[in-house]
């Protein structure tokens, strides 16, 4: 993307007014999505992103400046306007020199059908079976939307200290949606199937499948009861479930809360902060998965990091300025959205590793509760600990049973409080993808865990429990 | 400006036979600054532009971007519009804005000194906000960011079908964002300030916003499950708007997905709410005199006293719906084609200002926050649950601290079973303006 003699030029400029650090940031984003809805693929569009983000750190300050103009002149300029943002320290000049170029491989498995190589009637193709497919599963389904979407994002990082890594991203994601129409009213369900790698997804996952599954689960809630509100015993189902951890402590792991002591989590390595069942893990190496890739945003190799084993805290997440604060190695979570965005600490793929048990066990162990077959999202506030998350397929547990459908509602717990009350974990191991915000800022993660039990948490129900 | 203008114009202008072309671009210029102990955490100065270009060929849509104005650039994604849009299914339906007689509402969106200021007094305030919220009161940890930020934003719209026009505008914000606390209990708060010009902001409503929402939740507990009225803050009611509001999209009903497709005409709510999206209101800091796709904006009643009075339409869906665009084209930046949506929502104020709603309720919960509407509020089967936290309302006034509960519902019900609207109206960031709104019947789901 851009020639190394123009880096070292670019990276020198930008610390001639005394920055201590300065990195240069390159991407090149290609996009195609297409969309049906309503029986039409609606429309196709494709995008183009292409530019450069420069930081300049001098002491705790961070000067930010992007820029569409990859010529030398271009960066050039945004290496001034991130160096004159730095609160300016001594000045004087610093030649930088870099080291050996990292190429990465984008963290996919080994077979990729590059989905640029695909012809956009091969895209639509997938749509128009996915809406037949749901169409076909029943004549309740009164409306189906489906979205196809793949990008080849092609990232560059060259800093002062000598980085300089490059990765070539792939990742393509397809999403069905329906309605269903009874008696009751109109009842949605959705799938959602997204990988690193490309058009070879489908060859595990057929687009129909996808659809059958949002329609199962938009008609098995047209004859859901009302959630029950109050206090019950939580099974939830792999895969989706992983989305518990990432907001009832991965967030709270990430450095940055913990270095402004803004988390529950902060001063509590070597403590036990969930229940024995527990061990946690982050991992940007697990191949083809959403939230995979080979180096970070910050040119670092993905790595991966165990956060809590058996219950104790063992580590935090860590991008370059926090690690560099605690003299300490990252540990490769340093994400962005873009190159108009800062690289902030992140999570990759975060997952439970499985227990012992069997997972249909777990459920006839338990009396009355409710069962997550999957969850829909989450947000926690990392300072008291307090998350939600939905379910949007879930059903009641009665008799050691699974019984009736129940409809969507949030969950709501205290981290360490459900941590702490995980009391049986199953081996049934999966994953799940999905989008993660924070601070404003998307990026693709990676969730799982096996089927578990939450033996109190509150369900945000209507229906008296 | 007149420059992006024809830019878009002379995109249009390379529209072939038989062929509609709409561009649609944009430029911004953005400073953010964050601070952190009295340091300047980062800051960033960007200046970015771009532009999406739809083509309808053969009654079919296709769409590209590309975050350049580059004329080679332009040129390669003017081609990869027209390719894509071989590739939609045949709609009879398909096409861009025509021009509609209506004429635009002149709004001055642009103050000119905010591209002036200094980043220093940028910065500056950002500390100055931070100092002030530390200062407020002991119990203030630390006040986890302290935000400022602007954007000066132009944009122009232009098509082969002779729509076209421009819109700017400029804005700023300062937001912190605290940590209180006495011993193991920390609570949390945010404030901010808006404005289309530096001198509009006020850190002191920010900060003094951020402290009280934080310190009256000192102590804060679940509460026991209950069915009760609920009265929800300003800002909440200012979410709960924005999600009505996009059920009546002329395109949800179209497609099936608004519960009110049939309900034209009936009474959807209590005879107190009047629901009206009007981007002509210079008030709404989201005030817009067009649409995306070029038309003028205008007011439109979405519940008039309780019944539903009218769905929100682009030309598309007005089209397909056999109505007129109702100027409600919304877009996320260049980056996409245009749909259906709402830009200033406002509810009819009512008589009673909190207060005096708290001292009518009696007993009920006071919801200043909630959390996990994206994954609890349905829109299209109506159910509603999130997490919450609050006040407990005794004797008409606010009470002890609740924290960690959810309250559910469904919308329609909610909507039905409103016992006051606040006359407190305030316009707020965001699609819609916030008052205090109390709500009867809600299932609170504590231990």
């Amino acid at each position: 993307m851009i020639e190394e003699t123009t880096l070292q030029r670019v990276l020198t400029r930008a610390l001639q007014t005394g920055g201590e650090f300065a990195e240069v940031f390159a991407e090149d984003k290609r996009t195609t999505a297409a969309r049906l809805d309503d029986g039409r693929v609606e429309d196709m569009t494709s995008g183009r992103d292409r530019g450069a983000g420069i930081r300049v750190v001098v002491g705790e300050t961070t000067g930010f400046a992007h820029t569409a103009d990859l010529s030398e002149t271009g960066l050039m300029a945004a290496a001034e306007a991130a160096a004159a943002a730095a609160r300016s320290g001594g000045g004087g000049v610093r030649e930088v020199s870099l080291g050996t170029r990292t190429q990465g491989r984008g963290g996919r498995q080994a077979k990729l059908i590059d989905p640029g190589s695909m012809t956009k009637a091969s895209k639509v193709a997938l749509l128009e079976a996915a809406d037949h497919a749901a169409r076909s599963a029943g004549g309740a389904i009164s409306q189906v939307s489906a979205g196809y979407g793949d990008s080849r994002r092609r990232i560059l990082v060259a800093n002062s200290d000598g980085l300089l890594a490059e990765d070539d991203q792939v990742r393509t994601r397809f999403s069905v949606s329906c309605v269903a129409t009874g008696d009751t009213g109109m009842q949605t369900g959705a799938e959602v199937r997204a990988r690193t790698g490309g058009f070879e997804m489908f060859d595990a996952i057929p687009a129909e499948a996808v659809a059958l599954e949002a329609a199962r689960r938009a008609l098995l809630k047209l004859s859901a009861r009302p959630a029950p509100s109050g206090v019950l015993p939580v099974v939830v189902k792999s895969g989706s479930g992983g989305i518990l951890f990432h907001e009832a402590c991965g967030h709270g792991l990430e450095a940055d809360h913990i270095l402004k002591d803004s988390s529950v989590y902060a001063g509590r390595v070597g403590q036990k902060v969930a229940s024995e069942l527990v061990t946690l893990v982050d991992d940007g190496t697990m191949g083809g998965e959403w939230g995979t890739c080979a180096v970070d945003d910050e040119g670092h190799p993905a790595s991966r990091n165990v956060l809590i084993e058996n219950g104790v805290l063992t580590d935090y997440m860590w991008d370059f300025l926090r690690a560099r604060k605690e003299k300490r190695p990252v540990s490769a979570n340093g994400r962005r959205q873009s190159y108009e965005h800062l690289p902030m600490v992140r999570m990759t793929n975060t997952y439970l590793l499985s227990g012992a048990e069997d997972a249909e066990e777990i459920v006839n162990q338990t009396k009355l509760g409710v069962y997550v077959a999957r969850l829909g999202g989450g947000s926690v506030n990392t300072a008291t600990g307090d998350f939600v998350f939905g379910m949007t397929e879930a059903y009641m547990i009665e008799n050691g049973e699974i019984t009736d459908p129940i409809r969507d509602a949030n969950l709501i717990g205290n981290g360490p409080d459900i941590l702490g009350r995980i009391d049986a974990v199953a081996d049934d191991f999966d994953m799940c993808p999905g989008t993660c915000g924070k601070d404003g800022q998307q990026v693709p993660v990676g969730c799982g865990q096996p089927t578990l039990r939450i033996s109190a948490m509150t369900v945000g129900g209507t229906a008296g429990a | 400006m007149p420059e992006l203008l024809d830019i878009a114009t002379r995109i249009a202008g390379m529209a072939g036979a038989g062929e509609q072309v709409e561009a649609y671009v944009a430029h911004s210029r953005e400073t953010d600054v964050r601070v952190y102990g009295g340091e300047i955490e980062s800051l960033s100065s960007a200046e970015s532009e771009g532009v999406g270009i739809r083509v309808i060929r053969n009654s079919r849509q296709g769409f590209a971007y590309a975050g350049s104005l580059d004329p080679r650039v332009i040129e390669e994604t003017l081609a990869e519009a027209r390719d894509n849009a071989g590739f939609a299914t045949p709609d009879p339906h398909a096409g861009l804005a025509e021009p509609d007689g209506v004429e635009k509402v002149s709004l001055d969106l642009w103050r000119e000194d905010l591209a002036a200021v200094p980043t220093a007094d940028k910065v500056a305030l950002a500390i100055e906000l931070e100092a002030r919220a530390r200062g407020l009161d002991a119990r203030v940890r630390q006040a986890e960011s302290a935000d400022y930020g602007d954007a000066l934003t132009e944009a122009a719209v232009a098509s082969s079908t002779g729509v076209s026009g421009t819109q700017r505008r400029t804005g700023c914000h300062v937001s912190v964002f605290v940590l209180v606390g006495e011993g193991e209990d920390t609570q949390t708060g945010g404030g901010y300030s808006v404005g289309r010009s530096f001198s509009d902001l006020d850190i002191n409503e920010a900060a003094d916003d951020a402290v009280e929402r934080a310190v009256r939740m000192i102590g804060a507990r679940k509460t026991r499950s209950a069915r009760l009225p609920v009265v929800f803050d300003k800002r909440v009611t200012t979410s709960l708007l924005a999600i009505l509001g996009s059920t009546f999209s002329g395109e949800a009903v179209l497609k099936g997905r608004s519960m009110f497709a049939e309900r034209l005409g009936q009474e959807v709510a209590h005879p107190s709410i009047t629901l009206v999206d009007d981007p002509t209101e210079p008030a709404a800091y989201t005030a817009s005199g067009q649409d995306a796709e070029g038309l003028a904006t205008r007011r439109n009643v979405l519940i008039d006293a309780g019944v539903a009075s009218r769905f929100l339409y682009d030309s598309y869906s007005a089209r397909r719906a056999g109505a007129r665009s109702t100027g409600s084209a919304v877009r996320g930046g260049f980056k996409s084609a245009p749909g259906v949506g709402c830009r200033a929502l406002s509810l009819a104020p009512g008589d009673k200002d909190e207060e005096a709603i708290l001292a009518s309720i009696g007993t009920g919960l006071f919801v200043q926050g909630i959390q996990g509407v994206h994954s609890g509020v349905n829109p299209v089967s109506g159910d509603f649950s999130v997490g919450a936290e609050g006040l407990m309302i005794r004797d008409g006034q606010l009470a002890e601290p609740v924290r960690e509960v959810t309250i559910a519902s469904t919308l329609q019900r909610m909507l039905l079973e409103v016992l006051e609207v606040g006359s407190d109206l305030e316009y707020l960031p965001g699609t819609a303006a916030g008052l205090t709104l109390a709500v009867d019947g809600l299932s609170i789901s504590g231990s």
